[in-house]
């Protein structure tokens, strides 16, 4: 018996290993989801899947497809709101079944996009129409239009802010620091929340490399720096910032039981004063201030605290980008959705956020910035690839909260370590990580 | 053993006479059947044929998932790229060439040691609540019940639990004991309460299993030892404990397995922050984070090694005697 079990079990082996060798099997490559010229024409239902879960189930997805429809009758659109949506679209990306129009998961490469999702043009074409083309261009085609896009900064609270006697945007790291220390002392404000349990919150931080130097390249040029927390650099003195800040207890008291959804009341409320966020946050922290009967125009949103010639700077950068599948029976449909999605929803505005297309305007929430003069720079996407590429292999993951956690938990004094030596870990662990991916 | 202990009948009807004949009658026929099947190949291939069912579901959702694992682990694929290579053993070597992968199992302990608290605590409470005791099944179910809860669920009652003036810190103020101490705020802190949530998790289950073995022991055995004066803890020592040893040493495997392999409460309370890293949220992050499923296979691999490693160590230290009492 025990010989035949093991016969049995050799069998289910080798079948199993015979039936994984047909995994990720090769898709078609190069195929282009042109626009159609007449929209009438076009038909078919199409499934457009997507993270924003809240939109959905307001109804507020189906009138933009009511609008939708009014130039493309024949077409439907279906939405499918994911809610661990990286989680759940990477795996169904080794299927055919991932929709027809979907939000490109971070957890894709970029030089698998084409074997994935379908061409939209060439970037030539393109990139003088809108904006990010370039974090989806492989090899001069674009493979994906990002939905909107976003400036880093912070979200605060103006009237806690005035209240401590500081009217005007820090303009260093030690000002902002010293700003905070007031909030504490003269009202009963949380200076800064980190958001440390939710963890994603600490991601903001990554999208504002480049606001420090006011350098548009500065994301790129990681691919070849072999340290990039040196003294000086963006990642050093943003990360700094943060260590700072918790370091001399202007942050909440007890990090690891934080709560987003808590926290957009409390800095409506002015129990908070900042956050550091992307500019989509600030239409939500004003519906936050409604809600709680509070004036939502204190809702402020300030640069990184560091000026060059006198002028600050944000990068602006991508947020999701939508693809067409490349198995997606209705391609014309799906880009049709795009397109419009992108140009005529008016989606951007209505979030109160940057427009993809080059011809929208900025939204209301971003008129300070423009007011004072700070300078917008949209980020340059020509090295990403690599630059992702070297962040995995050394596990620290710049958009990921991990590393950030543990620098807030030695700021605090509960994991062992001093910041200069944390950076210097990362510096080594970046550069030997740079070298195997440019070996390999 | 006697044999009206055995009968394959139920505890229940054990003195009812009718049943006796009913159960001899159900072993005549086993006999028959027992005998080598008879001619044709049809009746040698009918288990088989039942068997098709669950052997099919089997193999689709265990044994294929498995195997897939472990082709991975010899590969560098990222999870969603459809560009696999093998990469020999590549990802086994990474694996023990970098210390600080397993340094994550230091934090095992805390949940180690809370496995022997849960097995004393389950132990102490099936042998009280196996004496008759006034409102004994409503403790049972007491005791049971956190068990039934989805983890998940119970990560997120126990992040509010712990939170800054949160149920644990209002709970202590009632009693004057009332601290600024943040629970989860620092990693011998954080280990110790989600191993505790841990504890509170599965004692249920523990003490189920024990109540189970306590109540098989045959009553006359409880009456032989009170005519010869044992007392509780005497009964406790020499009859109950021998008795249900192997379901103890299955209970301490499962303890030391789920000590190595611990996830969901650490995963959804902290996110493994703080220090609170295990195993298998290490082998998740490489996976789902730094997408390098080859090596989070591997990692996986390595770890089911260990886990079947340390079993056979603790059978050979500790072997499955047979229990005989009389």
């Amino acid at each position: 018996m025990g010989r035949k079990t093991f016969a049995v079990a050799a069998l289910i082996a080798v079948t199993a290993l015979t039936a994984t060798a047909c995994t990720g099997a090769a898709a078609p490559k190069g195929e282009a989801a042109a626009a159609a010229t007449d929209p009438g024409g076009v038909s078919g239902t199409i499934t457009v899947l997507t993270h924003r879960t809240d939109l959905v189930q307001n109804g507020t997805m189906k009138k933009y497809a009511a609008e939708f429809n009014r130039i493309y009758p024949k077409v439907t659109v279906k939405f499918e709101a994911i809610t661990d949506y990286e989680g759940e679209v990477k795996i169904r990306m080794n299927t055919e079944n991932y929709g027809d129009v979907l939000m490109i998961p971070n957890a894709v490469a970029k030089k698998d996009y084409p074997s994935f999702f379908a061409s939209l043009g060439s970037a030539a074409a393109l990139s003088g129409k809108y904006r990010f083309t370039g974090n989806t261009d492989v090899a001069g085609k674009v493979y994906g239009l990002a939905t909107v896009g976003n400036a880093n900064g912070f979200v605060y609270n103006k009237a806690v802010w005035k209240k401590a006697g500081v009217t005007a945007w820090p303009t260093s790291p030690q000002e902002f620091l010293d700003g905070l220390k007031a909030v504490k002392a003269r009202t009963g404000a949380v200076p800064y929340y980190t958001n440390f349990k939710d963890q994603w919150p600490l991601t903001a931080g990554t999208a504002g490399i480049g606001s420090v130097s006011c350098d548009a390249q500065a994301n790129d040029k990681l691919a070849t720096s072999a340290a990039p927390w040196a003294e000086g650099s963006d990642l050093n003195v943003i990360d700094t910032l943060l260590y700072d800040t918790v370091h001399e207890k202007l942050s909440e008291k007890d990090p690891t039981t934080t709560n987003w959804e808590t926290s957009k009341g409390l800095i409506a409320r002015g129990e908070i004063a900042t956050m550091q966020l992307g500019s989509w946050a600030i239409s939500q922290m004003q519906a936050a201030a409604k809600t709680a009967g509070k004036n939502p125009d204190d809702i402020g949103f300030m640069p990184f605290p560091a000026q060059k010639d006198g002028k600050f700077c944000a990068i602006l950068s991508p947020d999701y980008q939508q693809a067409v599948s490349i198995h997606s029976e209705h391609k014309d449909a799906a880009r049709g959705w795009i397109d419009w999605f992108t140009e005529k929803s008016g989606f951007a505005q209505n979030e109160g956020s940057v427009p993809t297309a080059r011809s929208g305007a900025l939204p209301a929430t971003l008129k300070p910035f423009e007011d004072n003069g700070v300078t917008l720079l949209e980020r340059s996407e020509a090295k990403s690839a690599q630059v992702n590429a070297i962040d995995n292999a050394a596990e620290i993951g710049l958009a990921k909260p991990d590393y950030r956690q543990k620098l807030v938990d030695m700021a605090r004094g509960v994991q062992s370590g001093s910041l200069e030596d944390y950076f210097a870990d990362l510096d080594k662990r970046w550069s030997e990580a740079a070298k195997e991916t440019a070996g390999s | 053993m006697t044999h009206t202990t055995h009968t394959p009948t139920t505890g229940v009807g054990k003195e009812n006479p009718a049943a006796r004949p009913a159960g001899g009658r159900a072993r005549r026929a086993a006999k028959r059947r027992s005998r080598p099947p008879g001619r044709g190949p049809l009746s040698r291939v009918t288990p088989w044929l039942f068997l098709l069912a669950p052997l099919a579901l089997l193999i689709t959702f265990t044994y294929v998932p498995v195997a897939n694992m472990v082709y991975y682990s010899f590969t560098d694929w990222d999870g969603v790229s459809p560009e696999i290579h093998l990469v020999g053993a590549g990802n086994y070597s990474e694996l023990f060439t970098r210390p600080e992968l397993f340094r994550v199992f230091f934090v095992s302990f805390y949940y180690l040691a809370a496995s022997a608290v849960q097995i004393v605590i389950a132990l102490y409470f099936a042998t009280v609540l196996s004496f008759n005791l006034r409102l004994r099944n409503l403790f049972k179910g007491i005791l049971f019940f956190p068990y039934l809860i989805n983890g998940v669920a119970i990560g997120f009652v126990f992040l509010y639990f712990f939170q800054d003036g949160g149920t644990l810190d209002s709970v202590l103020s009632w009693f004057g004991a009332g601290s600024d101490h943040a629970w989860l705020g620092d990693p011998t802190s954080a280990n110790v309460s989600l191993a505790g949530v841990s504890v509170w998790r599965f004692t249920g289950l523990n003490f189920v299993l024990f109540l189970g073995a306590i109540q098989s022991i045959p009553g006359e055995l409880y009456e032989a030892a009170q005519l010869d004066g044992a007392t509780r803890w005497h009964q406790f020592r020499y009859l109950i404990a021998p008795s249900i040893r192997p379901v103890i040493s299955l209970s301490v495997i499962l303890a030391v397995s789920g000590s190595l392999s611990v996830f969901e409460i650490p995963y959804i309370m902290t996110g493994g922050a703080t220090g609170t890293t295990t195993f298998v949220i290490q082998t998740v992050k490489l996976a789902f984070q730094f997408n390098k499923t080859g090596l989070a296979s591997a990692a996986a691999v390595v770890l089911l090694l260990i886990i079947l490693l340390v079993t056979w160590i603790q059978r050979r230290l500790v072997p499955d005697g047979k229990v005989d009492l009389v």
